[in-house]
């Protein structure tokens, strides 16, 4: 096994659960080149949207991601009130980040796991995922679901939480903290895990800057951005918290950036909880029309920067989305980080940026290698016709 | 004449041989099922699911890939469980009867131990598949890593007693006590070797040769339907014979009088007990991990605690 060969990760693998296309070309064991194809997955979102009102909208880009089911919804309200220039109420603001940090906990829990499982620790990853229900508990209790939940709408939120509920809400909180403590320690004191994770899949500052890299996947190589802090929006200025950063580039530093991301959300929703009580009024506010124009919003989600443009020509549609998930900036990082790795490495780096396909997922174009020409729909769906032809008559079905 | 034969041939596959083994190795494929479920949370499967699965895959389709050595492919998993079942039947008959066993057997039981791993080694690579490949060749340098340290430790026991015999350790066993509490040497010798069993059955940390994230089972990527029922068989009875091994060099065999068998299998539980929970608090080392885990670190170990054999401890 010396000459260079191909190992295929996906289209469809056990190492990630949506479709992704990872050419490994290696040799023997070492990954000397990588080739990422995506666009398995694309489901046209963006030009759905143009067909929806501002407020169909929000549930539309809520279901863009089932992990980052909030993350969507607040960039694009974020955008939708940038463009029509409405200040929110600050109830709705801290309601806002609670939930935002509640996903920001779930989703950094989910990937614990996962980052376990895919290093052969099938033990951490049910741990933790047992220890991830009380989340989906705590978000059953404020928003009623414990995915898709539905909160945001331009102008505010659309569920209050009641003061009677926030003792509930902080037990919760307290026990949940308590086990993400035991699993944080547990995984940042193993010997197994540290030797298999440090070291691994380096990302440099420098390379980080180079390739746009955001949320956790920059913060992990020294790169302190996050739009929390750099644009602040709902309550992120009105509390008090860190970034978390690390400065070794790593796996390793990704899993204690994520982890240790965790204890600060903990913190920012304790902080907006208490505010909640003595911040009263409304909830949302009342949005009459949205002018012709452009905005633009941002949200930290669990796995970066996700960003939203919206243009609007004074309808009740917009005529514009744009959607720039996380994934999308992340995932050329691999090009640096993989290469000299091992298959076993390669794999869990991967991993380490929390990708999310169905996110990224954009624009197919189909060209012929030969011919130099682009297949459009039309072409696809003829060519997808004659086969199902073709395999009709060998089956011997025929039509009516 | 035709009676030793019809013995030999109920021996080798009814008991102690292919049926019990067998049957008692997909039991204790459950166990380690079912305390992995418990120990994450889970509810795991009933006792009989494993047997489940294997009549499950028996009646499915084997798919063989175009272009591969038909005979290497079909064969390799027989090989494994020939290997497996052969092992299981000479421990077993040396433990019903310490007395009956051959010079040398010992060495027969090593070399055979290694066939299972040849077995998936021969069958990843004659399948023709990148996975494979890649898995068989982690599958040998897997074996290059624990086989070394394996024998010395094995040999360990057989220094001290100055028999190389399995009868004759039971019986020296019977009398003098276990291997285990009167020899420092061997204390030594059995963490190693337990070490061993656990890369021998690709157990994590030891899995690398079939990691399912990384390269998808890799040797048993291409195997479908009764081939890979086999191959699973054989791994649910080394699971079985392996730590009977150990138990017959270091823990004193199996006894069937009276409390004996109750102590017996106690012995063997705690074994399993031992495998199940290395394998589920720890996560997957890389191959070069493996091999550096191995020779620098139990290789030498081993070495000492033969050395201390030599010496009479």
């Amino acid at each position: 096994m010396n000459q260079k060969t191909i190992i295929p990760v996906g289209p469809f693998h056990p190492l990630q659960e949506e479709p992704e296309f990872f050419e490994l070309e290696v040799e023997g064991e070492k990954v000397i080149d990588i080739t990422v194809n995506i666009g398995y997955n694309h489901r046209s979102i963006e030009k759905i949207a143009e067909s929806k009102t501002f407020d169909q909208m929000v549930f539309l880009v809520e279901r863009i991601c089932g992990i980052c089911s909030t993350s969507h919804p607040i960039a694009n309200c974020n955008a939708v009130e940038d463009l029509a220039g409405i200040e929110i109420p600050e109830r709705a603001k801290y309601i806002r980040s609670i939930v935002g940090e509640l996903e920001r906990l779930h989703s950094h829990l989910l990937w614990a796991g996962l980052a376990g499982h895919f290093i052969g620790y099938n033990t951490l990853w049910m741990w933790v995922w047992k220890y991830r229900e009380p989340i989906l508990d705590l978000f059953e209790a404020v928003t009623g679901n414990r995915n898709h939940y539905a909160m945001m709408k331009p102008g505010g939120v659309r569920q209050d939480i009641e003061e009677g509920a926030i003792p509930a809400l902080s037990k919760g909180l307290d026990e949940a903290e308590k086990k993400i403590e035991m699993v944080t320690k547990a995984a940042l004191d193993d010997p197994v895990l540290a030797a298999r994770l440090k070291g691994v899949g380096i990302l440099s500052k420098e390379e980080a800057i180079d390739y746009c890299a955001v949320g956790p996947t920059a913060r992990a190589s020294g790169v302190d951005i996050d739009v929390r802090k750099d644009e602040p929006y709902a309550a992120y200025g009105l509390v008090d918290w860190k970034i978390i950063t690390q400065e070794d580039g790593d796996v390793f530093a990704k899993v204690v950036v994520r982890l240790l991301e965790c204890f600060e959300s903990i913190k920012i929703i304790r902080q907006c909880l208490q505010k909640l009580k003595t911040t009263k009024g409304d909830i949302a506010v009342q949005v009459k029309e949205i002018p012709p124009g452009e905005g633009i919003g941002h949200h930290e989600a669990p796995r970066g920067e996700t960003f939203h443009y919206i243009r609007s020509d004074g309808s009740n549609m917009p005529v514009r989305l744009k959607v720039r998930a996380p994934t999308y900036v992340n995932l050329p990082t691999c090009k640096v980080t993989v290469p000299g790795e091992s298959v076993a490495d390669a794999t869990i780096i991967l991993a380490a940026i929390d990708p999310c396909y169905c996110c990224t997922e954009r624009l197919v174009k189909v060209i012929d290698r030969e011919r130099g020409r682009k297949w459009k729909w039309e072409d696809l769906l003829r060519l997808s016709r004659k086969k199902t032809e073709r395999i009709k008559k060998r089956m011997g079905i025929s039509h009516e | 004449m035709m009676s030793q034969v019809l013995y030999s041939m109920g021996a080798f596959v009814v008991f102690p041989g292919f049926l019990f083994t067998a049957a008692v190795g997909l039991l204790v494929a459950w166990v380690d099922r079912k305390i992995t479920a418990r120990l994450q949370w889970r509810v795991g499967p009933p006792w009989y699911q494993n047997f489940v699965d294997f009549f499950k895959l028996l009646g499915k389709e084997t798919i063989i890939p175009r272009g591969v050595s038909r005979i290497s492919f079909l064969a390799s998993p027989l090989i494994g469980l020939i290997g497996v079942t052969l092992v299981s039947l000479i421990l077993w008959q040396t433990n019903l009867n310490p007395h009956q066993s051959f010079l040398g057997d010992l060495i027969v039981v090593l070399y055979l131990s290694i066939l299972p791993s040849l077995a998936i080694v021969m069958g990843g690579s004659a399948s023709g598949n990148p996975l494979g490949a890649l898995g068989a060749s982690r599958e040998m340098k897997m074996i290059l890593a624990d086989e070394l340290p394996f024998i010395v430790a094995i040999f360990t026991p057989v220094v001290s007693i100055g028999s190389i015999k399995l009868g004759s350790i039971l019986i020296h066993q019977s009398i003098n006590g276990m291997m285990f509490t009167h020899h420092i040497s061997s204390i030594i010798a059995l963490v190693v070797a337990f070490f061993c069993i656990q890369a021998k059955m690709t157990l994590v940390p030891f899995d690398a040769p079939e990691a399912e994230q990384e390269i998808m089972a890799g040797p048993y990527i291409e195997y479908s339907g009764p081939p890979l029922a086999i191959f699973k068989l054989t791994r649910a009875m080394a699971l079985f014979t392996l730590p009977v091994f150990l138990i017959t060099m270091f823990l004193g065999g199996f006894q069937f009088g009276g409390l004996g068998i109750l102590w017996s299998v106690v012995k063997y539980v705690v074994i399993l007990i031992l495998i199940i929970l290395v394998k589920n608090t720890n996560p997957r080392l890389r191959i070069d991990q493996a091999l550096k885990f191995f020779w620098l670190r139990m290789f030498p170990l081993s070495i000492i605690g033969f050395i201390l054999a030599l010496v009479g401890l």
